[in-house]
Parts: C-alpha cells; structure tokens; sequence
C-alpha cells in the first residue's frame, strides 16, 4: 500500500528525515514511536503535502502512485488521511459545510454520486456516535472552541467519513484522557480491515493499549533504527529511548 | 455642465411648504461648504471624483414585482418600496402594524410635519457634514417612522431604495428619521441596490435614528449598489438613557462608496453594537467611517468590522471612538480585520481613539492579513481544492461577522450573497450556505 524509500526532508532549513525507509502492506496498523523531534510528526505532515516541509530525496509510492508528485487535495482522495496532532479551528464554516465538502471531493474522485443531504446527514450522525460528539457539533464552526479532547474526535469523525484507505493519526493520544483515548481506539479498530492500513504516530505505548499494531519501529534521528512486533513498544516502555542512541551515532 | 455645487444639488425635487425654510438654509449652507478633496483628513483614501458628472433628477421608473422580489431578499419583512427616490405603492405593503406610524413627509399632516421639524437635523454633527448639508439642501420627499413608547414590533421593516433606468446621470436623496419612543422596539433593514440599467447614479442617503430612553433599534444598513451605483451615506443616531442600538451593515463596492456611522451614546447606560462587512473586489471602492461619541457615562460599544477585499479592489475603514471627559465608566472595544485576496488589493484601517476620561475601558485591535496557509492546507488535506478552501475560508471569515445579525431569515438570505462574492464559479460555493 505505502513504500516509503530513504526519505529525506527539510523544514525551514534544518533536516529532519535522514533516509527513512518503511513499507506499510495493505491491512496492517504500524506504529511509529520515538523521542522528541525524531521526525514522527514531519513524517505524517510531509505525507500529506504540509507547506513548508520539503523533500530533499527518496520516494514515497501509495498504491502503486508517486504520493510526492500528487497535490494535498489528491492525495486525500487517493485515499490518505492524516489526523493532525493540532487540529486547525475554522470560525465561521461549520463543520457540516466542512465535512460535505470534503466527502463529496473525494466521492467524486471515486466517481461516486454527491450523497443527498439526508442520507448525508444520516452517515454524519452516526459518526457523531461513534466519535461520541454531540450532533451540535456539526452546526458549529469547525473546530472552534472544541477541547482538546473535542478537535482529536472530530479527526476520528472525519476519518470515519472519508473512509481512507490510509490512516495517519499524529499523535492523537496525546493530551486525551482514558476515556477519549478509548473512543478514539474503538473508532480505528472499527475501521480496521484488509484493504485499510494504519500508521499510528506516537510518544507513548498507552495507545498501543487499545489498538494492536501489527508492526512497531523506532524513529530516531530521522530513520527508522529498529523494527519489531508489538513487544517492541512494551520494551520502548519499559526502557525509554536512551538506548538507541548508541544506534543512531 | 455647471459647477459640482450645482450638478450635486440639482436631483432637488419640489418639497412640501413647511419643508422650504429648512432646505433653503441647507441650500445656502451647501453653497459654501467646501467638497472634500485627498487633502481633507477624513477624505484622505476616498476620491469623490466619480461625482463630477452632469446629473439630473431621479424619474420615476416602473419596475415589475419579480424584478423586485429578485432583488430583496423575502426576510418575512413589511416592504417599502422607492425607485430613484419616488415611493412605489405597487411595491410596497400597505398594512402596518399596530405602534408604528409612518409616513412620507410629503404626506404628512401638520402635526406630523410639526414633529419632523422639530427632529430632523438633530442626529447630525454640529460641525455639519457635507453629504448631509447637501441632503438637505436636494431634500425633496423623506420617510417619517414613529415606534409608539413601549412598542414591540415584531415584523421588521425592510425599506428599499432602489436605483435604475437608461440615459443621463440622475442623483436620489433618500431621507429617514426614525423616532424610537420610550421602551419601543423595532427591526430596520434599509437594502440600497441598482435594480438595473445603464445609466450612472448617485444616491446621497441620510438616515437619523433617534432612540428616546430604554428604547432597542435594530438597524441594518445593505449597500448593494455596484459599478456605477455611486453611493455615499450617513447613519447619523443618538441614543438617550439604556437606550440600544445594534447596527448591521454589508457593504459591496462600487465605482465610489463611503459611508458615515456616527453613533451620540447621550444617556447614561445605553449601549451599542456595531458589525460590519465590506467586500469589494475588482476595481471597487468602499469606506467605513464609524465614531462613536461617549458623551456621558457608564455607557458601552462593541464594534466590528471585517473585510475581504479582492483584485485590486481598495477599501478603507477608519473607525473613531472618542470618550469624553464626562465620560466615566466608558467600555468600548473595536475591533477592525482584513483580509487580502489579492497582491494589488489594498486597504486602509485606521483605528481612531481620543480618550479624555481616566476610568474607562477601551479596546482597539486591527489586523491585515492573508488566508491562512495552514488552514488552507487542513481543507486540502482532506479532498477540498484549493479554489473552494479559498471561497470556504473567505466566506469563514466574514460569515462570522454575519452570525452576529440577529434578523434569522436575513442572515439566510444574505449567506448565499456573501459566498458569490468570492466564488466566480458558483460550484465553489455549492457547501456553503
């Protein structure tokens, strides 16, 4: 699904991917941990085309695509997700106008009929369960005012959505508390299926808690220096990520 | 072609008798008011050069019902109707509720000329205006309203002042006064728009609201006209004891537009809101002036005021709060951003504050800006291109202005009109609205 050859890329000057290379086959959860300012969030915001962030070498090919040649809107019609860590607040479009647009952009890629309002709202209200937000929040602007814990369901409502075949979460975990965290968990895990990959960035082994992954790698330096199965984030627990650094020098 | 005095002033129509004293004094006033030139201070960004053109009087034009209702949004409104200036009883509703009176000061009878008399005028500035003076002085036909004391009126009332027709240039001068009586209540929408056809016009439009204590206006000013639709305006309103207006204006650009708002806070505790929105685009023009005079104390205002300006469109906005040394307990926040959508627009803010009391609280932020890069980027990241994210975070960042108006089936009606502004091709504006 995604082949992620020695990447390298570049934000305001200073490089921070340095040759990462991963494969992600169709229908697996990989998680990517690491230290601070590993290059787990570029990595999420250079797969999704983030301004600002550039890329100095490597490939990156999504179902058989040059995911880099492809502009932000394809990329998310081709069927790339990223829930973003920071999620952005849009007074004044409400989340509903928001949501439409974007399931009808990339219904149509699909070459899919526009859902009528009702059928649409139908769907939006059922994701509003399974995020478990309330239905007043696809009247309110996008974003706006939401909690912490609000903007990172709402990325899950949107993924819910959309119905990526690739879903980046970055970092959703991190300031969620345990209910939130599960709700989050239980959305993805619904979502989990042969045709569907996952890369769950994170910090910490909690998320990995709910969600199983099927691989896990470290990211430190800008590469990926070691990659094993789930026991691999138990170990990053137990042991912290001092011990790499013999691995990055 | 004579001189701008005379062209300016020559739309005059005949006016009632006890109206001549008053417009003959404006008429000698106008005579010697100098036109404002780049020089003068206020006019600085505002060319009034647009106006030298040879104008006659407004004729009177029939347009049709559908024309009409094209044209004005349905908001469940009482409808008055006039077209370059002459009332169109086929237009307009002919019931009113119970508690406001109305009437066109050419009808009026002697008590109502009477009470006209003794107000109009009285919501200008002493120091005179020179739109206003010309008002005055081309001052033909006016609207009278009267909101009974303790009057709620429910059903908004919607004025249109129209423009149209073919051939030579001709001048409109709209004229309200509007007397709020004590603990009244009442929802005015005053819509300025070109109902079509090719001939240039200058409406000079003067509206004074006066609300007498407790009283609550909601005031809704629409400038509509376009290209050249020349319009320059003053709402000019003084507020007695707890009194309450809430001003709303929407502002298109044209060949040349400006607009006064001058609001006297005259009696302890009353309150004011003003929002505001200005979108030209093209090669248009628009100005806010807002004041707002803190005369006395323990009185508030809220004022915002957004734009987008587009193309190599130009707008200016300056807005002046000016508390005085009475003027105790003052709280008054405004709050004025722009956003550029283009490399050759521009836009002139200019926050204005004289304070010369010491216990007051005052705000005054002003921001120009361009879409948001980032926020650009969330749109896009998931599936919306770039040309609906731009109308999307356009639309955004005026629509929140636009919650603010209180007038539901208006807000409704002018979301759609917003999103065309800066979407050209309406499927970029298919979510919105």
């Amino acid at each position: 699904m995604l082949t992620i050859d020695n990447l390298h890329a570049r934000v305001e000057g200073k490089d921070i991917l340095k040759g990462l290379s991963l494969t992600i086959p169709p229908g697996e959860v990989h998680a990517i941990m690491g230290p601070n300012g590993s290059g787990k969030s570029t990595l999420g915001h250079v797969l999704a085309g983030r301004p600002g962030y550039e890329v100095t070498a490597g490939t990156v090919t999504f179902d058989g695509r040059d995911l880099l040649a492809m502009d932000t809107e394809e990329r998310a019609r081709a069927g790339v997700f990223l829930a973003f860590q920071y999620p952005v607040e849009i007074p004044g479009v409400s989340n509903m106008e928001f949501l439409k647009a974007s399931v009808d952009a990339v219904r149509e890629h699909r070459g899919e009929e526009s859902l009528d309002a009702v059928t649409f709202m139908k769907k939006a209200r059922a994701a509003c369960k399974t995020a478990n937000l309330d239905q007043t929040f696809l009247k309110r602007g996008v974003n706006e005012g939401f909690s912490g814990g609000e903007k990172k369901r709402n990325e899950l409502l949107q993924m819910l959505l959309l119905e990526p075949t690739l879903g980046i979460l970055d970092e959703t975990d991190s300031g969620l508390d345990i209910d939130a965290l599960q709700v989050v968990a239980e959305g993805v895990n619904s979502m989990r299926g042969a045709d569907r990959s996952f890369i769950l960035v994170t910090h910490y082994q909690r998320l990995l808690d709910y969600i199983q992954p099927d691989r896990v790698h470290v990211l430190a330096g800008g590469r990926i220096v070691r990659s094993g199965d789930a026991s691999l984030a138990l170990h990053l627990e137990d042991k912290g990520y001092a011990w790499l650094d013999d691995e990055v020098a | 072609m004579g001189s701008m005095h005379e062209t300016l002033a020559a739309g005059a129509a005949a006016a009632p008798a006890w109206l001549t004293p008053a417009r003959d004094a404006a008429r000698q006033a106008w005579k010697t008011t100098p036109l404002p030139t780049r020089k003068t201070e206020q006019w600085k960004y505002t060319s009034i050069a647009p106006l030298e053109q040879d104008f006659g009087p407004g004729q009177p034009v029939a347009l049709d019902r559908a024309a009409v209702d094209g044209l004005l949004p349905d908001i469940g409104a009482l409808r008055l109707v006039f077209v370059n200036g002459h009332f169109a009883p086929a237009l307009s509703s002919d019931k009113l509720p119970e508690g406001l009176e109305l009437v066109r000061f050419a009808e009026a009878d002697d008590s109502q000329a009477a009470r006209i008399r003794e107000h109009l005028g009285s919501a200008l500035p002493a120091g005179g205006h020179p739109f206003a003076t010309l008002n005055g002085a081309a001052l033909g036909d006016g609207l009278f309203l009267a909101v009974a004391p303790g009057a709620s009126i429910h059903e908004p009332l919607q004025l249109a002042w129209l423009t149209a027709g073919d051939g030579e240039p001709f001048t409109v001068t709209p004229r309200l006064l509007l007397l709020a009586g004590e603990n009244s209540c009442l929802s005015v929408v005053e819509h300025f728009a070109d109902a079509g056809g090719s001939a240039p016009s200058f409406s000079n439009a003067v509206t004074e609201l006066l609300l007498a204590p407790g009283a609550t206006v909601n005031h809704y000013r629409l400038n509509l006209e376009q290209g050249h639709a020349l319009h320059i305006g003053g709402v000019h309103a003084r507020l007695d004891r707890d009194a309450t207006l809430n001003s709303f204006c929407l502002g298109l650009g044209a060949d040349l537009k400006r607009l006064d708002l001058v609001v006297n806070l005259a009696g302890p505790g009353a309150h004011a809101e003003l929002d505001g929105i200005y979108l030209p685009r093209g090669d248009e023009h628009v100005d806010y002036h807002t004041c707002l005079e803190h005369a006395v104390p323990h009185c508030t205002s809220l004022e915002t005021f957004r734009g987008v300006i587009g193309d190599r469109a130009r707008a200016v906005f300056n807005g002046r709060i000016h508390i005085h040394p009475q003027a105790q307990k003052t709280r008054a926040e405004l709050s004025n951003k722009n956003l550029l959508t283009s490399a050759d627009a521009e836009v002139n803010s200019k926050p204005e504050l004289e304070i010369y009391a010491d216990d007051v609280q005052c705000a005054h932020g002003a921001t120009v800006a361009q879409l948001d890069t980032l926020a650009l980027h969330y749109l896009r990241s998931r599936g919306v291109s770039r040309a609906e994210a731009e109308v999307m975070l356009s639309f955004g960042f005026v629509n929140e202005v636009l919650e603010s108006a209180r007038l539901e089936p208006l807000r409704d009606a002018l979301r759609p009109l917003l999103a065309s502004r800066f979407a050209r091709d309406p499927s970029l504006m298919r979510h919105l609205a």
